[in-house]
């Protein structure tokens, strides 16, 4: 099983969305268990087409089209995991977290742990974040860190369609309840190259997407892509960056995250949920606790403005961090050198 | 029925076992061995016993706050039960639990439940689940009055009907949802049950201190479904004897009247069916004798076990966190 295909012909470009569409068609095939349920996800493909050809290829028992219950849906969820299935939610938005909030956190988190193990809730929910499409406040948001802040959810966000796949893989076979969180404007502008052997990506693994020494930039979900972008630029200044991806923010992979802050000695965190009591204020509060000997400087944090997300698109890109505010910020932890 | 001594006999000795549990843990409770909130189910007796009696031993059950009483009738132990209530690490959870979260897995209980109205979702996706696994299953719902009121209710209701899910949704209407009588949360010119059968699913009301009609109507209701027939309703009308918790003792929070404790006394469950065995001779006075000394010892051996058990184990506080 290759960690990464090198050779071209076991390698093939896709988007990540097709790489999430492989990924669940691979382990419906594998596991008769794993089922599909979510508001148009049948016939229609899903609201951005993720599960397209999936109700023609294995019927609409397996890729259930249910009525608009968000609660409900999740909560039937909680109970066919708990009796020997493994479904998978597709909720559209993480705006709609909300309403199955009760299902997740007080039901579905904390099964295995109120009863000493006796209960487990292998379930994936999917959803979509992050702003881009004009949609306003209530279809934009980035709520991942509401269901980071719970024991007994795992909180994956992968940042291209190689991890996808193999986190998304890795996440129907966990015998937890997954929240698995997909970046709505990378689904069809984010290719990459996924190998065509079967692999799994474990979760709880950080990745190194681009190695530096000046600098660390730790981003998640679609903002690795704006890290990756300021990192370039920056190289033309003359600052290495290193970005690391979580890939899941939980659980946290604090060893990468470390290892490659006392590599560097400064750290820039990114992400597109609000700042306050946000995921950067948690990796911030863990570099600062546990590499502050190594550090040059003071962790800083991007994240989106404390704000509700307007629609008209000129405000709604200046609520969240960019390839400039990347960039200046870095430049701003070096002093006058630059 | 009346024909079957097995059945009859498994009845009253359920009920009595019931009672005795939440009396038992009632002076445990006030030794200060019970930890945490208790909420007894004292008067209610009859509906879990009917209703348990009416499924096989591989269906499902999901519970509530005041769960003790499904979760003994669907064959929990007593020992391990009371353990779980005192947080002990011989407890069903571990002592991670308590009251509101007693489960075993291996007897189809699904789980008690402390969120008003929690088992809801749960029920319906393993009726969901036997569905998909053809494993001829069936699971009930318990649930009260008052959680009738929550919006998860139509949510459910309305995936059961349109999937034709073998589930039972037997809700308990014991007359007070926390502090606040039923009529004073639920209007009164509609029963419960409309809201189902707005959904489709048939629906029966039935006397829930009657032991034989709680069990008649739901064993129909389980039998249907497990024939492929999907969900139903059924309202079990019954009176809670006990107070919220047992925080709420005596009259201090105006919702009833000693009069009206005292008339529904008279009507408890577990007393009247005495009465009927009796009465239509099923069982002789030294037989019933018999089974109260059997559910003595129980008791007794319950509270044993609790004083030979550890408290919970500290090294366990992070295990189970995930699977």
């Amino acid at each position: 099983m290759p960690e990464t295909g090198e050779s071209t012909a076991y390698v093939i470009e896709m988007t990540l969305g097709e790489a999430i569409r492989e990924a669940l068609a691979e382990e419906m095939s594998r596991d008769p268990n794993v089922f599909i349920m979510g508001e148009d996800v049948g016939r229609p493909g899903g609201i951005f087409m993720v599960t397209k050809g999936l109700y023609e290829e294995f019927g609409k028992d397996r890729v259930m089209d249910t009525p608009i219950e968000e609660a409900g849906i999740v909560g039937l969820a909680v109970g066919a995991a708990m009796t020997g299935m493994r479904p998978i939610v597709e909720l559209m938005f993480t705006d709609f977290l909300p309403l199955a909030m009760e299902q997740l956190v007080n039901q579905a988190a904390k099964m295995h742990y109120m009863t000493a193990g006796q209960a487990r809730v292998p379930m994936v929910l999917r959803a979509t974040l992050g702003t881009g499409r004009g949609a306003a406040a209530q279809h934009s948001q980035s709520l991942h860190v509401l269901v980071a802040h719970i024991p007994g959810l795992k909180v994956v966000m992968p940042s291209n369609p190689y991890d996808a796949k193999g986190l998304l893989k890795s996440a129907i076979r966990d015998d937890n309840p997954v929240v698995f969180l997909e970046h709505k404007m990378c689904y069809s502008t984010v290719k990459g190259p996924v190998a065509r052997e079967e692999y799994l990506l474990p979760l709880g693994v950080a990745d190194v997407k681009r190695e530096g020494q000046d600098v660390t930039l730790v981003a998640i979900s679609r903002m690795v892509q704006v890290a990756l972008a300021a990192a370039e630029t920056l190289a033309r200044d003359g600052i290495s960056a290193e970005v690391v991806d979580p890939r899941t923010i939980r659980p946290l992979d604090k060893a990468t995250l470390l290892k490659s802050v006392m590599k560097t000695g400064r750290a820039v965190v990114i992400d597109e949920g609000h700042l306050s009591y946000g995921v950067t204020a948690e990796i911030a509060s863990i570099i600062a606790d546990e590499a502050f000997d190594y550090l040059d400087a003071p962790v800083k944090r991007l994240a989106a403005l404390d704000v509700p997300v307007p629609m008209a698109p000129v405000l709604e890109a200046a609520t969240i961090p960019n390839e400039a505010r990347v960039v200046e910020t870095v430049k701003g932890l070096f002093g006058r050198r630059y | 029925m009346i024909e079957d001594k097995t059945l009859l006999t498994e009845m009253y000795y359920q009920m009595r076992r019931i009672r005795r549990f939440e009396e038992t843990a009632q002076e445990l409770y006030r030794r200060g061995m019970v930890v945490g909130l208790l909420h007894l189910y004292i008067g209610e007796e009859a509906v879990a016993t009917g209703a348990c009696l009416a499924l096989r031993g591989d269906d499902t059950i999901t519970s509530t706050h005041r769960g003790h009483g499904h979760v003994l009738a669907k064959g929990a132990d007593a020992n391990r039960l009371m353990a779980e209530l005192c947080g002990r690490a011989t407890g069903y959870c571990h002592g991670k639990g308590g009251s509101m979260h007693a489960a075993d897995l291996s007897l189809g209980i699904l789980g008690a439940n402390g969120i008003v109205g929690g088992g809801f979702g749960i029920a319906t996706g393993a009726a969901l689940s036997a569905k998909k696994r053809r494993s001829g299953q069936v699971t009930i719902c318990f649930f009260g009055d008052g959680a009738a009121n929550q919006g998860i209710f139509m949510e459910v209701l309305n995936m059961a009907g349109l999937w034709q899910l073998p589930v039972v949704y037997v809700c308990e209407n014991n007359g007070f949802g926390e502090y606040t009588r039923t009529e004073e949360a639920t209007p009164a010119s509609q029963p419960i049950g409309a809201r189902a059968a707005a959904f489709g699913l048939p629906t029966a009301q039935v006397d829930g201190n009657d032991v034989l009609a709680v069990y008649e109507a739901v064993k129909a209701a389980v039998d249907r479904a497990r024939a492929g027939g999907g969900p139903s309703f059924v309202e079990a009308r019954t009176y809670r004897l006990s107070g919220h918790h047992m925080g709420d003792v005596g009259f201090s929070r105006n919702y009833r009247t000693k009069e009206e404790l005292d008339a529904r006394t008279q009507q408890e469950p577990v007393g009247r069916f005495r009465r009927w065995l009796l009465e239509h001779q099923v069982l002789a006075e030294p037989e019933i004798a018999g089974l109260e000394a059997k559910v003595e010892a129980e008791m007794s051996e319950a509270v044993a076990f609790v004083n030979q058990s550890p408290l919970a184990e500290l090294s366990e506080i992070e295990e189970h966190v995930y699977a």
